[in-house]
C-alpha cells in the first residue's frame, strides 16, 4: 500500500457525500439535473484516479525492475 | 413473419452459433470449462466483468426504475463506480492467491483460505441460493423483451423456454468461452442500441436534454431528486454501499478473476468500467423520455418503459434490433450464473461427499447441472409472479455478507478462524432470511429512530449482525486455541 493509493477513496467519499449534499435539481449543468451531474462527474472522476494510480504504480515497478534487475 | 421477428430470431441463431463456436476443439476439463483455462487477457476478462453493467436488470430496470421513481435510479450509476475502484486492490489480490492453487470457483477461495472444506460448502450452498433467483430474473426478462419487441407474436413462455434451451446447449458445450464470445457480440449490440436511442428519444421527442428535464419537473416536482424520506440519501448512500460491497461477492464474477492471464488485467479494467458503465446513462435517458411521451406504466409495467416508448417512437426493423440487444443482455449472465451454479455444486458440494469421485465425474456432473437448474430456474420463472424483483434483493443481500469473512482472510493468515468467518455467515444469512421473510425495515425495527436511520437500507442491520457475529466467535476461538493457532503458523 503506497501512500498516493488513499487516492482511490476521493470519488467514492464524493460521490456518496454528494448523494447528500448535491441531492437537488438546479443548477442544470450540461443539460443534467445537479445531481446526475454530480454523479457523472465523479464517476469519469473514478476513471481518472484509478488511471493515475495506475501509471504510479506501473511507473513504480518498471524502476523497481531497473535497479534490482529482477522481474516486478 | 414481421421484420422485427426476423431480427430477433437471426441474432439469437449467431449468439447460439457463436456461443457454439467458441469450443474451437479444445478439450473441455473443469478447469478450462469454468474459467477458460485461466488464458484470457484483458478483453475478455473486461466483457466478462462488464456483464454485470448490462443485465436485464439494468436494461429493463434501469430504465424503469428512471421512469417510475425518477432520481432514485441514479444508485445504479454510482456503486459501479465504487466497486471497481475497490476491485484496483482487491482482484489482483485474489487472483495471486488462486492462480497456483488452480482455484476455480469462489467456494474453492474461502475454503483453501481458511482451510475449512465445511465453509467451503457453505459459500457454495449461499452462492446458488442467491444464483437462482437472479437466473430467474434474466429469464423473465428475456420473456418480456421478446414478447414486446416481437409485437406479442412470441408468447413470453415460449421464449423462455427457447432461451433456456439455448443456455443449456451452448454453455454444456463451450463453458465460459461461449459466455465471453456471446459477450463480445452483446456488448457491441447494447452499446451501439442504447447510446442510438438515449441520444434520438429526448432530442426527437422534447428538443434537448435540458429540456425534457425541465419537463419533467414541471409535471412531477422533486422527481429529479431524491424524496426527504423514503428512498432518501440516506437510503441512497446505505444502498450504494452495500451493493458496492456485495457486487464482487457474486459467484459469477468472482470467478470471471480466475480466467484472467496475468492480474495487471484488471487494473486495467477498473481504470476502464467506471467510464464504461456510464452508457446507464443514456439507459435512464430512455427511460426518462418515456414519462411523458407513455405515460401511465404503473408497478411492475414501468419495466416496459423502454420498450415501449420505442415502439411508440420507431419502426418494426429498429424495433427488432433494440429486442435482440435486450435479448443478448438476458443470455450472457444467464451464461455465467449457470456455470458458476454447476462448478459450484460439483466442485465445493459433490467433491466433498464424494471425496473419491474421479476428475472427469466431476466435470460431466456440472455440465449435467447446467441443465438440471435452467430447468429449475424456468419452472420458478413461470409460476413466479411479481416478488422476483423482492427476491433479486435478497440475493443481493445474500452474497453481501461474504465480504466480511473475504476481506479478513486476504492477509497472509485469515485474522479470523474458520469457525469465526462460518459463524458469522451463518448468522448474517439467517438475518437476511428473517428480515425477507417478515418483510422488516429499520422503520418496523427501530420505530422511534430518526428518519434518516429509519430510511436506511435494512440490509446494513444483517452485515453488523454478521460482523458482530464474526468477531465475537473470532475472539472466543482465538483465545480457547492459541496453540494451535501457533502450531499453524508455524508450517
Amino acid at each position: 500500500m503506497r501512500a498516493y493509493h488513499w487516492l482511490a477513496l476521493v470519488p467514492p467519499f464524493a460521490l456518496l457525500a454528494g448523494l447528500w449534499f448535491a441531492n437537488r435539481v438546479e443548477p442544470y449543468v450540461l443539460g443534467l439535473p445537479f445531481l446526475l451531474f454530480w454523479i457523472v462527474l465523479w464517476v469519469v472522476a473514478t476513471s481518472a484516479t484509478l488511471w493515475l494510480i495506475w501509471t504510479l504504480d506501473r511507473r513504480r515497478a518498471s524502476r523497481d525492475h531497473a535497479i534490482k534487475g529482477t522481474s516486478a | 413473419m414481421s421484420i422485427a421477428l426476423a431480427i430477433l430470431a437471426a441474432c439469437f441463431v449467431v449468439a447460439v452459433g457463436l456461443g457454439l463456436l467458441a469450443r474451437r476443439g479444445l478439450d473441455m476439463t473443469l478447469e478450462e470449462w469454468s474459467v477458460g483455462g485461466r488464458g484470457f487477457g484483458s478483453v475478455f476478462v473486461f466483457l466478462l466483468m462488464a456483464g454485470e453493467i448490462y443485465t436485464t436488470f439494468t436494461f429493463l430496470g434501469g430504465s424503469g426504475w428512471a421512469y417510475g421513481k425518477g432520481a432514485p435510479a441514479f444508485y445504479i450509476l454510482c456503486y459501479g463506480a465504487i466497486a471497481y475502484a475497490l476491485s484496483y486492490f482487491l482482484l489482483p489480490a485474489v487472483w495471486r492467491y488462486a492462480q497456483p492453487r488452480r482455484l476455480i470457483s469462489q467456494a474453492d477461495f474461502f475454503a483453501a483460505k481458511y482451510e475449512s472444506r465445511a465453509l467451503g460448502v457453505l459459500v457454495a450452498l449461499v452462492g446458488v441460493a442467491a444464483l437462482v433467483p437472479y437466473l430467474v430474473l434474466q429469464l423473465k426478462g428475456l420473456g418480456i423483451i421478446v414478447s414486446e419487441a416481437s409485437y406479442g407474436s412470441i408468447a413470453p413462455a415460449a421464449a423462455v423456454w427457447a432461451g433456456a434451451a439455448a443456455l443449456i446447449l451452448y454453455v454444456v458445450v463451450s463453458g465460459v468461452r461461449g459466455s465471453a464470445w456471446t459477450a463480445a457480440l452483446k456488448d457491441t449490440m447494447i452499446l451501439g442500441v442504447v447510446v442510438a436511442i438515449g441520444v434520438y428519444l429526448p432530442l426527437h421527442h422534447y428538443g434537448s436534454y435540458r429540456a425534457m428535464f425541465t419537463a419533467i419537473e414541471r409535471a412531477h416536482p422533486g422527481f429529479l431528486a431524491l424524496p426527504s424520506r423514503g428512498m432518501s440519501p440516506a437510503w441512497a448512500i446505505s444502498t450504494v454501499l452495500l451493493t458496492a460491497l456485495g457486487f464482487y461477492m457474486w459467484p459469477q464474477y468472482f470467478a470471471s478473476v480466475f480466467t484472467a492471464r496475468n492480474e495487471d488485467v484488471f487494473r486495467k479494467n477498473a481504470v476502464l468500467l467506471p467510464l464504461y458503465q456510464l452508457v446507464i446513462l443514456f439507459v435512464f435517458f430512455a427511460g426518462f423520455a418515456a414519462l411523458l411521451v407513455v405515460p401511465g406504466l404503473a408497478g411492475a409495467d414501468a419495466d416496459l418503459a423502454l420498450l415501449r416508448v420505442s415502439k411508440a417512437t420507431f419502426g418494426s426493423a429498429a424495433v427488432g434490433v433494440i429486442g435482440a440487444a435486450g435479448l443478448l443482455t438476458a443470455l450472457v449472465p444467464g451464461s455465467m450464473i449457470l456455470i458458476a451454479a454447476a462448478t459450484i455444486l460439483a466442485q465445493n458440494v459433490y467433491r466433498v461427499l464424494v471425496p473419491a469421485a474421479p476428475e472427469r465425474h466431476v466435470a460431466m456432473l456440472a455440465r449435467g447441472l447446467v441443465a438440471v437448474i435452467a430447468l429449475a430456474a424456468v419452472v420458478l420463472t413461470l409460476r413466479g409472479g411479481s416478488a422476483i424483483v423482492a427476491l433479486l434483493l435478497m440475493g443481493y443481500n445474500l452474497v453481501t455478507q461474504l465480504f466480511p469473512a473475504l476481506v479478513l482472510s486476504l492477509g497472509a493468515r485469515p485474522l479470523v478462524s474458520a469457525r469465526a468467518a462460518f459463524a458469522g455467515i451463518v448468522a448474517g444469512e439467517l438475518t437476511v432470511a428473517a428480515i425477507s421473510l417478515t418483510g422488516s425495515s429499520v422503520a418496523t425495527l427501530v420505530p422511534g429512530a430518526p428518519q434518516a436511520v429509519k430510511d436506511l437500507n435494512v440490509g446494513l442491520v444483517a452485515l453488523i449482525v454478521n460482523v458482530a457475529v464474526t468477531a465475537a466467535v473470532g475472539l472466543a476461538t482465538m483465545a480457547s486455541r492459541p496453540t494451535v493457532e501457533l502450531a499453524a503458523a508455524d508450517d
